[in-house]
């Protein structure tokens, strides 16, 4: 294994667009600026693949270029010495790196919420932004029949792509009721934007099957899926398909935010107007400071890559802009809110903890979240909580304790690479 | 074609386009099972993200190696449980 360490003045952990909007604020207020991102490509998960088709997209995409800060992809960032302002990261082929920075842009975005139910571990099942994520990296989903469940306006977009691709997309359940998803459409109608763009979409989709107030209760099938069941108005019914890409919202990733000490909140890491965190020298921005989509994430950044390089004043002509953001995501959080029905999909046996296979059941003489690990291992697996915590949030009210280094599995040489080097 | 490469998937030739990740390449070619969970159940991607860690397989003799994150190489040997 190799180890390397260098020096930068801005870190930005994350190249989705609250990331490259940092960098390129910050690279254009002169500062030395370094991108450290888990995937090949930069663009996060809404402009994954790095091929710009929108407007928005190309437009960043070239001020990216020209910013043209210094970038490490394929990079999994494990642990963090906040006293050092250091962090420590693994690429491919057994290499680390230890970065140290002045100041430190968290941008680190946000992951799916998913709830368990029967099945949901049958391959096939896969997340509504897992599956858009594949077809943008090449799956081939033409003729493949379809089924899109949870909540929010991300299963629109996946069925948007899914159409483009010719997958046969059979039914999209969304679970808020019609009333709220109604409510959200006149709301649309105070920002143009979002309102043309909304009508574009409900037209392209207009043959579509949307269901609100629905959503899937068990997935079935032998070694893989072949059908769920879908419940509304507590009808049931199955429904023959390939896959189910199911959602129900996003999280947060704070797992870096917390070990450098940073506050939160349940909405994501708190910061101040100038996306300023708890902790000096450390920035936040775009999902990981509070869920609220791709125009919120691009002024937040833009805000903390001035703000990080003295540049207060630019920062805050753009404050009002990203109030309208914050106005739209709370509106986004409030329409798309779960159901406390929801909580019955999740039966005792359904696994809950894919990664150690435990069963609600498991749960049932725990006291808490930090009982229920020690007790069952729930959450103690490879993803360290990231998947069950939100659901287990959700069904039983447990909150997780905050992420310790290392904030996802790490070669023991990565860990201790950095201090050899240095004694 | 000049933009797809040619990768092994258990041991089974595969071609795919340019850009493609393992995670696909391994369900473009009708496998379900990247591996199995501690109780012996079949495992394949949620979160496509890098995340649940569903897509762990062995690339080129290196184990845990997440599909979902790594893109197609020439000659890369891939290998699910």
């Amino acid at each position: 294994m190799s180890h390397r360490r260098m020096q930068t003045s801005i870190l930005i952990a994350g190249a989705g667009p609250a990331g490259m909007a940092a960098a390129c604020a910050a690279s254009e207020s002169g500062a030395r600026v370094t991108l450290i991102d888990l995937s090949p490509t930069a663009g996060g998960q809404i402009w994954r693949g790095a091929k710009p088709s929108g407007k928005l997209s190309k437009q960043w995409f070239e001020r990216f270029a020209k910013a043209a800060p210094e970038r490490i992809q394929s990079a999994r960032i494990v642990s963090a010495e906040p006293e050092a302002r250091k962090l420590l990261a693994e690429l491919p082929g057994n290499e680390s790196i230890a970065i140290t920075y002045e100041k430190l842009i968290l941008a680190t975005g946000a992951r799916e919420l998913f709830l368990p139910f029967p099945g949901w571990t049958l391959p096939g099942v896969v997340g509504a932004g897992g599956l858009q994520a594949l077809v943008k990296s090449g799956l081939d989903v033409r003729g493949k029949r379809v089924v899109l469940a949870g909540s929010g306006p991300l299963l629109l977009a996946v069925a948007d792509l899914l159409r483009e691709r010719e997958a046969n997309v059979l039914l999209i359940a969304e679970q808020a009721s019609s009333a709220t998803v109604n409510r959200f459409g006149l709301k649309l109608a105070s920002s143009p934007g979002k309102l043309a763009q909304a009508i574009g979409l409900r037209a392209r989709l207009a043959s579509i099957s949307y269901l609100t107030g629905c959503w899937v209760a068990s997935a079935q099938g032998d070694g893989c899926l072949r059908r769920v069941q879908v419940q509304q108005d507590g009808r049931r019914w199955t429904v023959d398909c390939d896959y189910l890409g199911t959602g129900y919202g996003l999280v947060p990733n704070t797992e870096l935010a917390e070990v450098l000490g940073c506050s939160r909140t349940c909405l994501g890491v708190t910061v101040d107007d100038l996306q300023r965190t708890s902790v000096e020298g450390v920035y936040c921005a775009g999902e990981a400071a509070g869920i609220g989509g791709v125009d919120k994430s691009l002024v937040e950044g833009v805000i903390a890559g001035y703000s990080a390089t003295d540049n207060p004043g630019a920062a805050q002509a753009l404050f009002v802009e990203r109030a309208r953001t914050h106005k739209f995501a709370k509106l986004l959080n409030t329409t798309f809110a779960l159901r406390a029905e929801l909580r019955s999909i999740t039966t005792p046996e359904t696994i809950v903890c894919r990664c150690e296979d435990v069963r609600l059941s498991e749960f049932d003489a725990r006291e808490g979240w930090r009982d229920a690990k020690l007790q069952s291992r729930c959450g103690m697996g490879r993803c360290q909580g990231r998947v069950c915590g939100p659901a287990v949030e959700f069904l039983k009210g447990w909150k997780s304790s905050p992420a310790k280094p290392p904030i996802f599995p790490a070669r023991v040489g990565t860990l201790v690479a950095d201090d050899e080097v240095e004694s | 074609m000049p933009n797809e490469i040619e990768i092994t998937i258990n041991g089974g030739q595969v071609r795919v386009e340019r850009g493609t990740t393992v995670a696909a390449a391994i369900l473009q070619a009708g496998i379900t099972s990247f591996f199995h969970s501690p109780s012996g159940e079949p495992r394949a991607p949620l979160c496509g993200m890098g995340v649940c860690y569903g897509c762990m397989v062995t690339i080129n003799g290196e184990t845990g190696v997440l599909a979902c994150q790594t893109v197609c190489a020439k000659g890369m040997k891939v290998v699910t449980e």
